[in-house]
């Protein structure tokens, strides 16, 4: 196959509220080959949720897509009947959400919810098939004793057990592509190491393209091939995992990677970014992150920084991303424009 | 909270909760039309004496069971009285009985609430599990049999709905309490050995205000709508005085309802319009002072 | 689980002790001498203060408040609730045979009503702040707004003596008889009171689905690729009608109180007819059987409320 599976262009979400327009997602794009793990990075409220529900087509009112393209396989999703999109969710393209405790319906059982996700895409397959289905997906993903876990509610399930039914249940119509939006961020630490192995190794089994929502870098690190980093709604930065970790090149990324524990670093004195993501209702002029940006200028507060490649397969929306040559450079260079 | 809920917006259209929430009800089109209507209800009411045109008891058998006319603008009835003139002065009696029950409700719930948020413990349970059971029962037949053993009277009757419909503002008053329990203040406060009803009267009032003005409404409208229930089954206002309640009860023949409609169609109406305009006002102020509900779900 | 319910029962039983006691204390301090009211005057006037006297003995009245509670009590647990002083016939036969119409008409109303609430609440739930949405609300707010005692009538004037088509009062036309009759004079006791109890039921139904559609595994239903239809019957329809057992169960007694004021307006020869009859005849014996028939039916309703919610719940564990 050629091309990418999932290429996304300009990429707008909106949500009318009571006072005005909010614009969740503007302007986002990026590619997801076949087989790769993308890593969609930011912050809570960055956007990255609401650009994982656009691509299943899964925004519902008062949000609305205000434009740009999905294409999955070199079809734009947005032109689809629903009844079309319906045999892609699910099939084609599954999802693994946050908190499992949530996601998963409270009053049917483990089974019937994984059946279920049998069932919808394949009418052949029987009751009981899907049922016996359902207890092979469970096994699969390591959960034990699957033959009476089937019958359990999701609240007789531990977190970790919780999120492999979820995974189960995305896996079961092999998928070409997973989107696993914080697949860890609501589990005990001890798990999530767990839950991220069953994810790497049902990626590697299935073959699926995996987009990974996450506001870790660790995870990121761990898991992507590539990375997206996004900060109010826009796409901030987008380069391979190498790259984006040694030679970032927008001063947010580097201000999550100095936020990042490390081995050799004092936990202690890791510093935060400072400040909070703006209000999307009311974004400020120019750059998004010019607020809490160290290296702000005049120009980052009246011009917004286009998103442009700096190297090959490597793009960042600062303009002064050139100052940011090398990890560790100081982003000295005196105030240019007047 | 998911991650693709809306960003909070802290807009320049701010400015301070109070403000804010006029504004929304402002813009709030039924409430608005309910606070009208019930604003000429109660002048109607307040006004009544140069209003009418006949005393609403007096009797004129001369001009008895006469239809709508200049002179008698809503008809008389059997005994020849003005319904027009009893119309307007059952309004009196629905309204203070509304307004008086439903302040009592509100005193009895925002005390027993207020002591059940603060104390906790088994104060909690016992004020709370009472507050379940005397909303599980229904108030017509509780203020029924009240009534029935000891005697209707206009008195028994704002007291039998304060008691039934306590439990509403209490449940109000005891959640905004216990989120302020944890809070320091009420803690430094009780560690100096203040007195409850101090810490109720400086701290959980005022926090609990809006919500129990939106509660002290809707009870206003369901006092009315118990009121004029109590009086049409005979069990409240009594006659001679004029009720909606009880002038449907004295139209309440087949004979009458048939030849006569204008003894039946005023009061009538003038309870569905009144009770709904000020659930419609309730409405309002809930929505104003909590527009999250607003937004989504209204139970 | 029997635990559960054990502890629910002993509940039940205190708060029923409680308002028996609370009955029994304000017919006790209520104006009015018992004696005076069962015996006639004719009797009070040639018996004399001894005749009183004997009576007061007879009826226990000159024995400790204490001991004619437990006395009393005795009485109403093996069913026995006095005699009426007006017909002078057992209190408890009296309401049997009042039981039978008003549990129909509140039958009728509950079953009708709720199909009208889930329909127009799930349609409402569905397509939010559309035309029957509009209406739902509208049904809500009527139902809380408009007197039941007022539709009543109203329904009287234009269906009964306008069209001619239904009977007005009653439950049979005298010598006529048949299931078509019956169901005649059912139609509009039984329509008015369905329709404001579907007004509650309504409202929740559509809060409840509102509430369920935006929940998370709502999201997750979609994303499987279930339909529309599917997500809303069998997820979050499913979900919000749990709460709904028991908003039921809660509703029934609120239904009773309908009930009465239907039954007032319509002449339907139920419980709330003889309630009201009682009252205006100081009948005490029937308006205390009354009430502790009602309180039982509050209390058993809680009770099975409880219990609905725990089954059909498989989150609630019983403890």
């Amino acid at each position: 196959m050629t091309g990418p599976l999932l290429r996304v262009r300009d990429l707008s979400v909106e949500f009318a509220g009571e006072e005005g327009t909010v614009r969740a997602v503007d302007g986002v794009g990026f590619d997801v080959a076949p087989g790769e793990v993308l890593g969609l990075v930011g912050e809570s409220g960055s956007g990255k949720s609401v650009t994982a529900m656009s691509v299943l087509g899964l925004i519902r009112p008062p949000g609305r897509i205000a434009g740009g393209r999905v294409e999955f396989r070199g079809t734009d999703l947005r032109t689809l009947p629903e009844r079309e999109m319906r045999r892609i969710r699910g099939a084609e393209i599954a999802m693994v959400f946050q908190d499992p405790m949530t996601a998963l319906n409270p009053v049917l059982t483990i089974g019937a919810q994984i059946a279920e996700a049998v069932r919808l895409h394949d009418r052949k397959v029987s009751a009981r098939a899907a049922r016996a289905r359902a207890a092979d997906l469970l096994r699969a993903v390591g959960v034990p004793d699957p033959g009476q876990r089937v019958r359990q509610y999701p609240h007789e399930f531990s977190g970790g057990m919780r999120q492999r039914a979820m995974v189960a249940m995305a896996i079961a119509n092999g998928p070409a592509l997973i989107i696993a939006d914080e697949p860890t961020t609501a589990l005990d630490v001890t798990v999530q190491a767990q839950v991220l192995a069953l994810l790497s190794t049902a990626q590697r089994e299935t073959g699926a393209a995996t987009v990974l929502i996450t506001h870790d870098l660790g995870v990121v690190a761990e898991m992507a091939d590539r990375v997206v980093v996004m900060y109010a709604g826009r796409v901030m930065e987008h380069a391979d995992v190498r790259t984006i970790f040694d030679r970032p090149r927008h001063p947010y990324t580097r201000g999550l990677l100095e936020s990042l524990p490390r081995l050799d670093g004092d936990a202690a004195e890791l510093p935060a970014i400072p400040g909070t993501p703006p209000g999307m209702a009311d974004p400020p002029d120019g750059c998004p992150f010019h607020p809490r940006c160290p290296m702000a200028r005049d120009r980052c507060r009246t011009e917004r920084p286009p998103l442009r490649d700096v190297a090959a397969g490597h793009a960042s929306a600062c303009h002064f991303h050139e100052e940011l040559g090398g990890r560790g450079a100081a982003a000295a260079g005196e105030e240019s424009h007047a | 909270m998911t991650t693709t809920s809306l960003p909070r917006r802290s807009g320049p259209r701010g400015g301070r909760p109070r403000s804010r929430a006029l504004r929304r009800f402002t813009r709030n089109r039924p409430a608005m039309a309910g606070a009208v209507v019930l604003a000429v209800i109660v002048l109607l009411a307040v006004l009544a004496p140069l209003i009418v045109a006949h005393p609403p008891d007096a009797v004129n058998l001369e001009a008895a069971r006469q239809g709508p006319s200049a002179r008698y603008w809503l008809g008389t009835d059997t005994s020849g009285r003005d319904v027009f003139a009893r119309t307007v002065y059952a309004g009196r009696v629905s309204l203070l009985v509304g307004l008086l029950a439903a302040a009592l409700s509100v005193v009895l719930g925002t005390v027993l609430g207020a002591v059940a948020g603060l104390f906790g413990r088994w104060a909690d349970t016992v004020i709370m599990r009472a507050a379940d059971i005397v909303m599980s029962f229904p108030a017509v037949v509780t203020i029924m049999v009240l009534a029935g053993i000891v005697g209707p009277s206009v008195t028994i009757l704002v007291l039998a709905i304060g008691v039934t419909q306590w439990p509403v503002a209490a449940r109000v008053v005891r959640g905004v309490t216990m989120s302020l329990r944890d809070r320091e203040y009420l803690q430094a406060a009780r560690i100096s050995g203040a007195r409850a009803l101090w810490l109720i009267r400086t701290h959980v009032v005022p926090a609990a205000l809006p919500p129990v003005t939106v509660t002290g409404t809707l009870a206003v409208a369901q006092a009315i709508m118990l009121e004029t229930t109590m009086s049409f089954l005979g069990l409240g206002v009594q006659p001679p005085q004029a009720s909606w309640g009880n002038m449907l009860n004295d139209a309440q023949n087949l004979t009458l309802i048939q030849t006569m409609p204008w003894l039946w169609i005023p009061p009538g109406i003038a309870i569905a319009v009144t009770v709904l305009a000020v659930n419609f006002v309730g409405d309002g102020l809930r929505d104003a002072v909590d527009p999250r509900q607003a937004a989504g779900v209204r139970r | 689980m029997a635990v559960f319910i054990t502890r629910r029962l002993l509940l039940n039983v205190l708060v029923f002790a409680l308002i028996s006691v609370g009955i029994f204390l304000l017919v006790r301090a209520a104006p009015g001498d018992p004696v005076q009211m069962m015996v006639s005057p004719e009797q009070l006037q040639s018996g004399g203060p001894a005749f009183i006297a004997a009576k007061r003995h007879e009826l226990g009245l000159d024995q400790s408040l204490v001991a004619q509670y437990a006395h009393w009590l005795g009485g109403a647990l093996t069913g026995d609730l006095g005699t009426s002083f007006v017909s002078r016939r057992p209190v408890t036969a009296m309401l049997a045979e009042r039981i039978g119409p008003t549990v129909e008409l509140m039958g009728v109303a509950l079953v009708v009503g709720l199909v009208v609430a889930i329909v127009l609440g799930v349609a409402a739930g569905m397509r939010r702040n559309s035309f029957l949405d509009y209406g739902a609300t509208g049904l809500s707010l009527g139902a809380v707004s408009l007197p039941p005692f007022f539709l009543g009538i109203v329904g009287i004037y234009f269906f009964s003596l306008r069209a001619g088509i239904l009977p007005s009062s009653g439950m049979t036309t005298p010598g006529v008889s048949g299931a078509l009759d019956q169901l005649r004079h059912l139609v509009l006791p039984g329509l008015i009171l369905a329709l404001i109890t579907a007004g509650p039921f309504t409202r929740y139904v559509r809060g409840g689905l509102v509430d369920e559609l935006g929940a998370d595994y709502v999201r997750t239903a979609e994303a499987k690729g279930a339909s529309r239809a599917r997500v809303v019957v069998r997820h979050a329809l499913r979900n919000s009608l749990i709460p709904l057992i028991t908003v039921v169960m809660y509703q029934i007694p609120q239904l009773l109180a309908g009930a009465v004021v239907i039954e007032q307006v319509f002449s339907w020869p139920g419980m709330g007819q003889l309630a009201i009859s009682s009252i205006n005849q100081q009948d005490y014996p029937v308006i205390i059987g009354f009430a502790l028939w009602v309180a039982m039916l509050v209390l058993l309703c809680n009770l099975i409320a409880d219990v609905l919610y725990a089954i059909v719940d498989p989150r609630v564990s019983l403890r």
